[in-house]
C-alpha cells in the first residue's frame, strides 16, 4: 500500500486522466529517415561528382532518381501523419512563418522540384551538362537546409527537453552523411578509391553520432530534470533500454568495425552489410529518440 | 485587455465541477479534456494530505504551440486568449509537442487540435467561463490582468509571494497563475504515478491518437 511504502516527501498521483499516448509515432521515425537518404545522396552525391568527374558518371542519373523516391517516401508519411492530410493545402495558403514546419515544407518541396527536374531531364535526355551542374549546385544548397530543418521543428517543440539541443542538427547532418554514404555502397558505387570515401564518411559519421548519443546519455541528465526523466527510458530497467542499445550497436558501433574490417580486406560486400546495418540502425536510434520524450508526462 | 486565469488551490477541494462543466460546455469526447482536476497524495499514513490541481491552458504569453503552428490555427485573440481555429488546422500535432503543459489533445472527433480557450466564445458575450460559474467555492478566478482594479489582479496583489505558475523556467509566460500550490500540485515530476495506486485503476489508456 502506497501509506506504508512511500517516505513521508513522497507524492503519488492518485486520480488523473488518462495519458495520451505516441502522437508522433513510427510515420514521423519513417519521414526522418528517407529524408536522411533524400537529402544524403545528393550531399554525397555532388562530392562524388566533384572529386571524381566521370569516374562516377552514374551517380548522375542515380542520385536524382533515388533522391526523388526517398523524397517522396518522405512527403508521403508527411502527409499521411497529418491528422487532416487534405488540408496540406493550408499550409501553402495561410503559412505561418514563424514555424519550422512550414519553412521545412516550402524548402523541402522546392528541394523535391529541383530534383524532379534534375531526374526527369536525365530519364528523358532532356537536360545538358551546364543546366545539370546549375541544377545540382542548387539541389546541394536546398539539400542542407532541408535535411536540417526536422531539428528546428524539434527545437520548437518546447515540450520534449531531450530534443532542444544543438546536437540535434549535428545528428540530423550525420544521418544524412550515413544515409547517403551507405545507399552508394550498398548499390556499389564507384572504384576502390570512391568505396573507400564512401566508406571513411560512413565511419566517421556513425562514430560521431554514437558520441552524441553517448553525450546525451552519460551528460544530457545534468542540462535538466526532464531529460534526466526522459533519459531513464533508456538507462538500465527503462522501457527502451534494449531498442536503444539495439540501434547504437546496430546502426553505429557495428558498421564502424566492418567498415574497418572491409577497409583491411577490400570487401565490397562488408561495406554493403555495413550500410545495410548503418540504415536499419539509424531508425531504430531515430525512433527511439523521437518516442522517449512523448512517454514523460508532462502535467 | 490581457485576460488571465489563478486558481487558489487552498481553496479548491477537488469536486470536479469544473471539469464537468467545461466538457459539458465545449462538447469535449469521451477521454479527452481541456481542463482536469489532478489528485496527488503526499506523505506517509496517516500523515497524509490530497491536493488537488485543477489544469488547463495557461495561455502563454509566449506560447510555444502558437509559434509552431504551420497554418496559424492557434492565434492569439485581442483580450490574450490562445484561440484554435479548427477549420485551419491540418493536424500535424506540432502544438502537442511544443505546449509544455500537456494542455493540448487531437480531438479524435473533428481530427484537429483543441484545448482550453478560457471559454472564449462565452467572454465574447460577456460571460464568465463555465468553469468558474460552476466552481461552489470560487477557486477559480478570471479577469484582466492589464486592469489593476479586477479581482485577479487584486487577488495576484494581496497574495505577492505566493503567486506561482507552471514550469516558469519554459520561458512561456503563462497567463494563469495558482496561489498556495507547492511542487507537488505544479511539477508533475514531483509526483509518482504507479500502476495499482490510482483510484481508478483501470484507467483507458489512448491508443495512438491520430486518424490513421
Ligand atoms: S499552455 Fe500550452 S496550449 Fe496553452 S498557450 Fe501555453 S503552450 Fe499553448
Ligand atoms: S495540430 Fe493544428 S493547431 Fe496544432 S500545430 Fe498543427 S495545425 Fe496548428
Amino acid at each position: 500500500m502506497v501509506e506504508h511504502t512511500t517516505a513521508a516527501t513522497d507524492a503519488i498521483v492518485t486520480l488523473d486522466v488518462a495519458l495520451p499516448g505516441i502522437v508522433w509515432g513510427w510515420m514521423i521515425t519513417l519521414n526522418m529517415w528517407a529524408k536522411s537518404i533524400g537529402t544524403g545522396v545528393v550531399l554525397i552525391g555532388v562530392y562524388l561528382l566533384k572529386k571524381y568527374g566521370d569516374r562516377v558518371a552514374s551517380v548522375k542519373t542515380m542520385m536524382p532518381v533515388i533522391s526523388f523516391i526517398f523524397l517522396n517516401i518522405f512527403l508521403l508519411f508527411t502527409l499521411l501523419d497529418l491528422h487532416q492530410p487534405f488540408r496540406m493545402w493550408h499550409i501553402f495558403f495561410y503559412p505561418h512563418w514563424t514555424s519550422a514546419i512550414t519553412v521545412g515544407a516550402w524548402l523541402a518541396t522546392i528541394f523535391t522540384g529541383i530534383i524532379f527536374v534534375m531526374a526527369a531531364g536525365k530519364i528523358l535526355n532532356k537536360i545538358n551538362e551546364e543546366q545539370y551542374n546549375k541544377l545540382m549546385w542548387a539541389a546541394f544548397v536546398f539539400a542542407i537546409p532541408v535535411t536540417l530543418y526536422t531539428a528546428t521543428i524539434m527545437g520548437e517543440a518546447s515540450a520534449r527537453e531531450l530534443w532542444q539541443t544543438p546536437t540535434e542538427l549535428l545528428q540530423m547532418a550525420l544521418a544524412a552523411f550515413i544515409g547517403g554514404s551507405a545507399t552508394y555502397l550498398i548499390l556499389g558505387v564507384g572504384d576502390r578509391n570512391v568505396k573507400r570515401d564512401l566508406a571513411i564518411v560512413l565511419a566517421v559519421s556513425a562514430t560521431l553520432s554514437f558520441i552524441v548519443y553517448m553525450g546525451e546519455y552519460y551528460f544530457g541528465a545534468m542540462k535538466a530534470e526532464e531529460v534526466a526523466a526522459t533519459i531513464a527510458f533508456v538507462k538500465d530497467g527503462g522501457a527502451y533500454h534494449t531498442m536503444f542499445w539495439l540501434g547504437q550497436v546496430m546502426g553505429y558501433i557495428v558498421p564502424v568495425a566492418l567498415v574497418i574490417f572491409a577497409l583491411r580486406t577490400q570487401s565490397n560486400s562488408l561495406l554493403a552489410l555495413a550500410s545495410v546495418l548503418a540504415l536499419a540502425g539509424l531508425w531504430i536510434a531515430k525512433h527511439v529518440w523521437l518516442v522517449i520524450p512523448q512517454l514523460l508526462n508532462l502535467s | 485587455m490581457k485576460l488571465g486565469f489563478l486558481v487558489d488551490l487552498a481553496l479548491c477541494m477537488g469536486c470536479k465541477g469544473c471539469e464537468v462543466s467545461c466538457k459539458v460546455e465545449n462538447e469535449v469526447p469521451l477521454s479527452m479534456w481541456r481542463l482536469r482536476v489532478k489528485y496527488v497524495d503526499v506523505g506517509t499514513f496517516p500523515e497524509t494530505k490530497r491536493t488537488f490541481t485543477p489544469l488547463r491552458c495557461n495561455h502563454c504569453e509566449n506560447a510555444p504551440c502558437e509559434r509552431i503552428c504551420p497554418v496559424s490555427a492557434l492565434h492569439y485573440l485581442e483580450n490574450g486568449i490562445v484561440n484554435v481555429d479548427k477549420e485551419r488546422c491540418i493536424g500535424c500535432a506540432g502544438c502537442v509537442m511544443a505546449c509544455p503543459y500537456g494542455a493540448i489533445y487531437i480531438d479524435p472527433e473533428t481530427n484537429t487540435a483543441d484545448k482550453c480557450t478560457y471559454c472564449a466564445h462565452r467572454v465574447a458575450g460577456g460571460m464568465m467561463p463555465a468553469c468558474v460559474v460552476a466552481c461552489p467555492v470560487e477557486a477559480n478566478i478570471f479577469g484582466d490582468l492589464d486592469d489593476p482594479t479586477s479581482n485577479i489582479s487584486m487577488y495576484i496583489m494581496e497574495h505577492q509571494g505566493n503567486v506561482k505558475v507552471r514550469k516558469p523556467e519554459k520561458n512561456t509566460h503563462p497567463k494563469h497563475f495558482y496561489t498556495s500550490g507547492g511542487e507537488v500540485n505544479l511539477n508533475p515530476l514531483a509526483s509518482k504515478r504507479e500502476e495499482g495506486y490510482n483510484l481508478f485503476n483501470n484507467i483507458t489508456h489512448l491508443k495512438h491518437v491520430g486518424g490513421h
